[in-house]
């Protein structure tokens, strides 16, 4: 999969059953009280696409992937994973909200790393990723060990199995709130600025576990990202959002390097300087 | 069901005679605890281990031992020991026992004011040469006493509902007048009642105002929280 | 000295019922359903809002006259009095201790699509505990002092036999109150160090907002 070739432009099929498609987001709009933060956000992701999503503080990134997570509710329009509506569900051949068993057949394939962990502090390491294979996905417990260790050798934490969260530092942290949600292997993974909690020396032992990640290939990736370097190396779309919109969006080159778009350029211009 | 209005009416008169005991009660002990209380933490600031080790478990006796054992120890007790024993009234006896119970409670309070005043603070009244009553009066106490206030003013509904003990060595408040009103008339149910009614009438709107109170404190004290957050969401741009 | 295993049954009884109902009214006080809230919250501010000991005395004296039911023992209406009254108080404790594990917390459990109970029992709620442990040794202390408060219903506790001495020998009275007063003290510091040691232990392991 690794090697798939991304179609330049964007997608506006938004047929369902497409099996091209992995995520796709219909007319989606989010009001917090009065102030609608998203006016109609239509995207599709593909299997295996690393998209990131690049915009000013405010613009709505967060809420976009909270949506998918199932952390925010949409005020209207649809998500549909993987061929199944994510927020609502058919009954008596009705389309109701979804309830709480609805949610969670769906967003099983979804996994998210947030801004600031969100380790669980009473549980080590080891526990941390071993907890939901075992209790979600009802894995054996034998097994569910094997694999965890094993991931977390892979982000570079086999030796610190049995400590706890407050004994890591900010970066070995975000590395274990990797590893705990790829256990679970997902199919596509939400990133929430991964690396704005962090000082600025650890920023770069997480963007290596997650360029090793992107380069396997198979999972889908969004990123919410102010790395714009690291957005330009591994993405395959990058998509600028702004005021609540999708104001631009292709792939790396054409938006961070020869869009012509006056937001975008002085969005850009802060981090050049 | 075995209610009985008529004496349910007939009890009410007879049990609000004691309310004004209760209450005078309640403050007076609140008063003595405040006072006391500034004395058990004058007394821990001294910088010696041994007094300072010997002053807690004081205190920590007293708080964890029962009131209701300490007013029998004041009243019954007291005026039987040798030379310095003297017999204190009902009344007395109580704004003493339970006054001295609840001021262990009142001069951690005190201590967690001051110690919630910052070190920097400290050092700036020192860099700024203030004599030792300056320094106190106005620096450290202006800030240390107002997050205090809505603790202190919890410890004077809880002293108010532990008042009613003082019924058990004759203080002639509600619970005192509920108890003979019952055993004249072999009807505890309705006299009880209003006790209770008059407890809950009393108490639970004070409760809220502390509530209020307390939540305008913290907005007023959690400036410094506020600011943070707003830095780390202005962090999120760059 | 006697009664002693009668103030260690109180308080024994009383701390088991009293940790329940916090429990049970914390969680009532959080739930979605508007009735079970609402009558948790009247349980949570009556026993709040009167005495602990003008509660002994209703359960004891009012509640057989009312219903025309005898509690049986005043073991019953002493336990009942003080785990009733103490848990009102702690359930307080275990609402506000939920609420203080941060939402981060929920939403990483709800990322590893947890159900609402996982997220509840293996997240929140081990959290929450660790958090509680102090203000639940505080209340075990003030439990111990409160079941001095059996003897005023003829329950034959310490007090009560200090009682029965001081009317025998009037003299008696300063030694057998400082002995009463010393013999709690001595209860309550095994409890003391417990509390302490809750103290440390919630210091630990727990990420609130
Ligand atoms: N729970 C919420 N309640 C109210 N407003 C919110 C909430 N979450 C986000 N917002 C608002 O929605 C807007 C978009 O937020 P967010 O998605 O976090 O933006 P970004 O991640 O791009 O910085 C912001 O103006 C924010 O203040
Ligand atoms: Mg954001």
């Amino acid at each position: 999969m690794s090697e798939s070739v991304v179609t330049k432009e964007h997608s506006q099929d938004t047929q369902t059953e497409n099996k091209d498609v992995i995520v796709s987001y219909k007319n989606i709009t989010k009001s917090f009280g009065d102030v609608e933060v998203l006016k109609g956000i239509n995207l599709d992701i593909k299997p295996a696409e690393k998209v990131a999503l690049i915009g000013p503080s405010g613009s709505g990134k967060t809420t976009i992937i909270r949506m998918l997570m199932t952390l925010e509710q949409p005020t209207s329009g649809e998500i549909i994973v993987d061929g199944k509506n994510l927020w609502h569900m058919e009954k008596n051949g009705d389309l109701v909200p979804a309830n709480e068993k609805h949610l969670r057949e769906v967003r099983g394939d979804i996994g998210m790393v947030f801004q600031h962990f969100n380790l669980f502090p009473h549980m080590t390491i080891l526990e941390n990723c071993m907890t939901a294979p075992i209790h979600v996905q009802k894995e054996d417990k034998a097994s569910a060990k094997e694999r965890s260790i094993e991931m977390l050798k892979k982000v570079g934490l086999g030796d610190k199995l049995d400590n706890y969260p407050s004994q890591l530092s900010g970066g070995q942290k975000q590395r274990v709130a990797m590893a705990r949600a790829l256990v679970m292997r997902p199919k596509i993974m939400l990133f929430d600025e991964v690396t704005s909690a962090l000082d600025p020396e650890l920023v770069g032992e997480v963007l290596e576990v997650i360029r090793d990640i992107a380069k396997e290939g198979e999972m889908a990736m969004v990123l919410v990202t102010h790395e714009m370097e690291f957005a330009l190396d591994i993405a395959d779309r990058v998509i600028f959002l702004d005021n609540g919109v999708i104001a631009e969006e292709g792939t790396p080159s054409e938006v961070l390097e020869h869009s012509d778009n006056e937001r975008l350029q002085q969005f850009l211009h802060r981090f050049r300087s | 069901m075995n209610w009985r209005w008529d004496m349910f009416f007939e009890a009410l008169p007879y049990v609000l005679q004691g309310i004004g005991v209760t209450i005078g009660l309640t403050f007076a002990c609140y008063l003595f605890a405040l006072i006391v209380g500034f004395g058990w933490t004058f007394l821990r600031r001294i910088p010696n281990k041994t007094i300072n080790w010997i002053i807690t478990w004081i205190m920590e006796f007293i708080r964890s031992t029962p009131p209701l054992v300490q007013l029998f120890f004041i009243f019954f007790a007291w005026p039987m020991v040798p030379y310095v024993g003297v017999t204190l009234s009902p009344f007395a006896s109580a704004v003493l026992g339970l006054g001295i119970h609840f001021s262990t409670y009142i001069g951690e309070v005190y201590r967690s004011g001051i110690e919630g005043v910052e070190k920097g603070q400290w050092e700036a009244s020192r860099a700024l040469n203030f004599s030792t009553t300056q320094k106190w009066t106005k620096i450290i106490l202006p800030q240390a006493i107002p997050p205090t206030i809505p603790m202190l003013g919890n410890y004077l509904i809880i002293m108010f509902k532990e008042v009613p003990l003082a019924a058990t060595i004759g203080v002639v408040g509600i619970l005192h007048m509920a108890e003979s009103f019952g055993s004249v008339n072999f009807r505890y149910l309705e006299a009880y009642t209003i006790v209770a009614l008059i407890f809950l009438a009393l108490s639970y709107p004070s409760a809220i105002l502390i509530n209020k109170l307390e939540r305008k404190m913290n907005r007023r004290f959690d400036k410094k929280a506020a600011l943070n957050s707003m830095n780390e969401s202005k962090g999120a741009v760059s | 000295m006697r009664g002693i295993e009668i103030t260690i049954t109180v308080l024994i009884l009383s701390a088991i019922f009293g940790y329940l109902f916090a429990f049970i009214a914390g969680l009532c006080r959080l739930s979605t359903n508007p009735i079970l809230r609402g009558f948790t919250s009247f349980y949570v501010e009556i026993f709040r809002g009167t005495s602990l000991i003008v509660q002994l005395f209703w359960l004891y004296y009012a509640i057989p006259m009312l219903f025309g039911i005898d509690l049986g023992s005043n073991l019953l209406a002493g336990v009942l009095a003080i785990s009733l009254n103490y848990g009102a108080y702690m359930s307080e404790i275990v609402r506000g201790s939920i609420l203080a594990v941060s939402k981060g917390q929920s939403e990483a459990a709800t990322a590893l699509n947890m159900s609402r109970f996982q997220r509840m029992r293996l997240v929140i709620f081990p959290q929450a505990v660790r958090m509680m442990l102090p203000e639940f040794g505080n209340y075990l202390i003030q439990m111990l002092k409160a079941t001095s408060l059996v003897s005023l219903i003829g329950m034959h506790d310490i007090l009560y036999h200090g009682n029965i001495l001081r009317s025998s020998d009037l003299s008696a009275a300063p030694t057998v109150y400082l002995l009463i007063l010393v013999f709690y003290f001595i209860m309550a510091l095994p409890l003391i160090f417990l509390t302490r040691k809750g103290e440390a232990i919630s210091k630990k392991g727990v990420a609130s907002q």
